[in-house]
This record gives C-alpha cells, structure tokens and sequence, in this order.
C-alpha cells in the first residue's frame, strides 16, 4: 500500500481562495477607503463586490425603491451592505 | 438495466489519477473509468456523454474544483458529484455541500480509508437518478433518513436545507431529541422540516449537551406530520372563511400576510411579470430581474452556493426577494416591520408559494 503516500502528500494549496471574513467601506465613486479583509482575497474581488453593491443601491433608487441596506443571503456566505452617503460599508461572513 | 456506469475522475495529478482508476477497476459493478486532469477537459467529457458520477478534487489550478462543481451544478443538475480531496477545511466542505455535492471524502491514508471510499463510491452509484428526494451522502426520501437514525442508534445532528431554508434535528441514542427551523423550534420546527419535499441533508456530529426538547417517539411524530401534511393537501389554498375565494390571484393569496405592502412575481425568461398591490411594477420587475441575475453570478465568481435570498431595508419599504427554479419573487414590506419580522413572513410567503 506504499501508493498511499502519494495520496497524502499535499496540504491546503493556493489554488483556492478561502471566502474571507471582515468589512470594507467604499466613498460614492466606488474607491476602497478602509479593508479589514485578509490581504489574500484579491482586490479585484473587493472592487467587484463593491461595484455591484454601490449599482444596486442607484438602480433601486431609480425604481424608487431606496434602500439603505442591502443583504445577499448565500448558502456559504452572507453578505451585508449599509449605504453611507453615497458610499457604503460591506460585511462579509462565510457560514 | 445491465448498462455500465461511468465514472468521471477530475485530478490534476496525473499519477493520483491511475491509482484511483485502479481503486475504482475493483468496485462490484466494474464502471467503466474516465479521467480528466483539467476542469475544462472534464467538462468537455460531460458534455459529449452522459456520466453516473463525477469526483472531483478541490484544489487545482486554473480552474478549481469549486468553480468545476458550480458549472456542472447548473449544467448538469441530475450529475451525482463527490469531492475528495486533501484539504480538509471545514470551510470548503461546506460550501461544497451548498453546491449540492453527494458525498465530501478526505483523500484516503490508510487501507480501511480505501475500502471506505470504495464503498461509498458503490453505493452512490446503486441509486437510480431521480427527480425528487434528498441530495446528501444518500438521496433518501427525510423520513428514511429519521428512521434510519433513529433505528441504528445515532447520535447526531442531521441538517436539511430546502432553498433558502434550513433546520436541523438533533438525536442522541437513537431518540430524536430536538429540532429547530428558522424561528421555530421542538416539534413545530421537526413538523416544518418534514413538510419539505426535496432539498439537502447533511449528518453532522453529534451535540450530547443539546436540551431535549421532544419527548414523543420518532415514530409518533412521523406519523402525526403525514396526516398533518395529508391533511393540508386536502384543503382548498387561501380558504380563510371570507368565501368566493374561488377567483383570488395566487399572488393575493401571498400578499395576505400581515406588513405585505406589494408582491411581483417576475419571469427569468421573458420580460413578462405578474404583479399585486404595486404602483410602479415595471421599474421594480427590471430591478428584480437585473439585481437577482447580478448577485447570483457573484455568488457564482466566488463559489458562494446559491443566492438564498435578497433582502434591502428602505425609508419607504422593505423588499425581500427569492428565486424559485426560473421566477423571482419580490415582495414589499411596511417599512415599520423589523428585519427579523420580514425574513419570518418571506419565508412564510415563500412556502405558500413553492407549493
């Protein structure tokens, strides 16, 4: 059975990004002002979410739904955004 | 009946690869055995004939083993999927399992490890594919699976999620001791997650501090909950008494529940929309279709599992929205109802809905 070795040789690897914990906050042009997430989840990821939150809030306001809170309920992740003037501040939380 | 599965592996080792086809060569009901050492090859394996199981590792480059799920998730719905893996992370065996995999193995280290996976992997591939029942490490109707805990003894934690809901009961020696589903709790909350038809399960370690808070036997509550459900389908929907009932739209039905200021119900194929009590329909349905479409690809780009549900909190109104296979139900609240008050009314409106 000295096949099993090669089943056990690799740990955790970079390939998969792990769903952080924290928050960020944006101003009204999108731009990250403060980030308590982890360094190793991608900044791209950050402007994207970011970018989706900020729209959303213009967009149902043109519906003349304004919201002033905003939470995307996935089955690993919860996600939690608060307008601030403009801009807003967004929670993260894997479940 | 006598055709041959066929098994689908995904590794990028190559080496790893050949020894778990020669693991699988030995199950009883020879599958014939694939391989991909790339997400995207074992996608075009799926696409070009249809597959009994697909394993698949977690953690490769390009595309990962999560990314390779989600797009076989939607692709391929009826597709059994087992991970194994050697990253053993609480956190992406439960997002694996939100994406409504079969079976999460660790990578096997020892002989007994080997048979186990063996075994498992045979008994996935005994089940017929169906339509319906629980997608988890079996795909039992719930009922079996309460018994078949109960009756071996268990103690442990079964989690069953239907849509955006989910509830977990709780046994110690084969006695079912608790449960618990949104708000709800005892045998409320067991009657509530035995009335749901199809969804995920998920056996979890056991609790032995957990309070018991059911005292009936398994039985008697599985007995109660048939008739309290054979019951319900015998009623007529929306017959609260007020008569002539007969014509009301099924989306008045919804907007019965107390706070409910307007219910949308929006198509995800066309531009058409249904709606109930609501001044501006359009702008909304367009939002709906549009915000949804937005945060599930997200959730997809992040391999989060499925969007849930949306909620948004406003000055004039609250609005919650969910997806139910190909439509989208928006529903606004007074502004006056807390955050929790809406989620237990949206889930009450999303039960009457889905049945």
């Amino acid at each position: 059975m000295g096949f099993l070795n090669l089943l056990s040789r690799r740990g955790a690897g970079p390939g998969l990004v792990r769903l952080p914990t924290g928050s960020f906050t944006l101003d009204p042009g999108g731009r990250i002002v403060a980030s308590t997430l982890p360094r190793s989840f991608p900044a791209a990821h950050v402007q994207q979410i970011g970018a989706l939150v900020l729209s959303t809030f213009q967009s149902a306001r043109a519906a003349q739904i304004p919201l002033t809170e905003l939470i995307a309920d996935y089955a690993a992740l919860k996600l939690t955004a608060r307008e601030l003037r403009g801009g807003a501040i967004i929670f993260l939380a894997p479940r | 009946m006598s055709t041959r599965h066929k098994i689908l592996l995904l590794d990028d080792d190559q080496e790893l690869v050949e020894v778990y086809r020669e693991m699988l060569r030995r199950l009883p009901s020879q599958p014939e055995i694939y391989t991909a050492t790339s997400g995207a090859r074992a996608i075009a394996l799926l696409d070009s004939q249809p597959f009994s199981l697909l394993i698949s590792d977690l953690n490769m480059p390009k595309m990962d083993g999560l990314q390779v799920l989600t797009i076989v998730r939607r692709k391929f719905p009826q597709l059994r999927t087992a991970v194994m893996t050697s990253v053993v992370d609480a956190q992406f065996r439960t997002r694996a399992y939100a994406m409504g995999i079969d079976l999460f193995l660790e990578k096997p280290n020892t002989a007994q490890e080997v048979s186990f996976f063996v075994d498992c992997i045979e008994s996935l591939l005994d089940r017929e594919t169906d339509t319906g029942g629980f997608r988890g490490v079996q795909s039992k109707s719930l009922v079996d699976i309460i018994q078949l805990e109960c009756l071996s003894q268990s103690s442990s934690v079964l989690k069953v999620t239907n849509g955006s809901f989910s509830g977990k009961v709780w046994f110690k020696n084969g006695d079912l001791i608790d449960a618990e589903s949104q708000d709800l709790k005892g045998e409320i909350a067991f009657r509530r997650i035995l009335s749901w038809k199809t969804g995920n399960f998920e056996i979890l370690p056991a609790e032995p501090e957990r309070n018991r808070t059911i005292f009936n036997s398994y039985q008697g509550l599985l007995l109660e909950s048939a008739q309290a459900l054979d019951e319900a389908k015998g009623q007529p929907v929306g017959g609260d008494g007020a008569g002539g009932a007969a014509a009301v739209s099924p989306l008045a039905t919804l907007a019965r529940f107390n706070g409910v200021e307007f219910v949308i119900a929006v198509s995800g194929d066309d531009q058409k929309f249904e709606s109930w009590s609501s001044e501006n329909p359009e702008p909304i349905s367009k939002w709906v279709r549009q915000t949804m479409q937005r945060f599930r690809e997200l959730g997809e780009g992040f391999q989060a599992g499925e969007l849930n549900q949306l909620e948004g909190l406003g000055p004039q109104c609250h609005v919650a929205v969910v997806s139910n296979g190909n439509a989208d139900l928006c529903v606004g609240f007074h502004r006056s109802l807390s955050q929790d008050l809406v989620r237990d009314t949206m889930s009450k409106i999303v039960t009457q809905w889905a049945s």
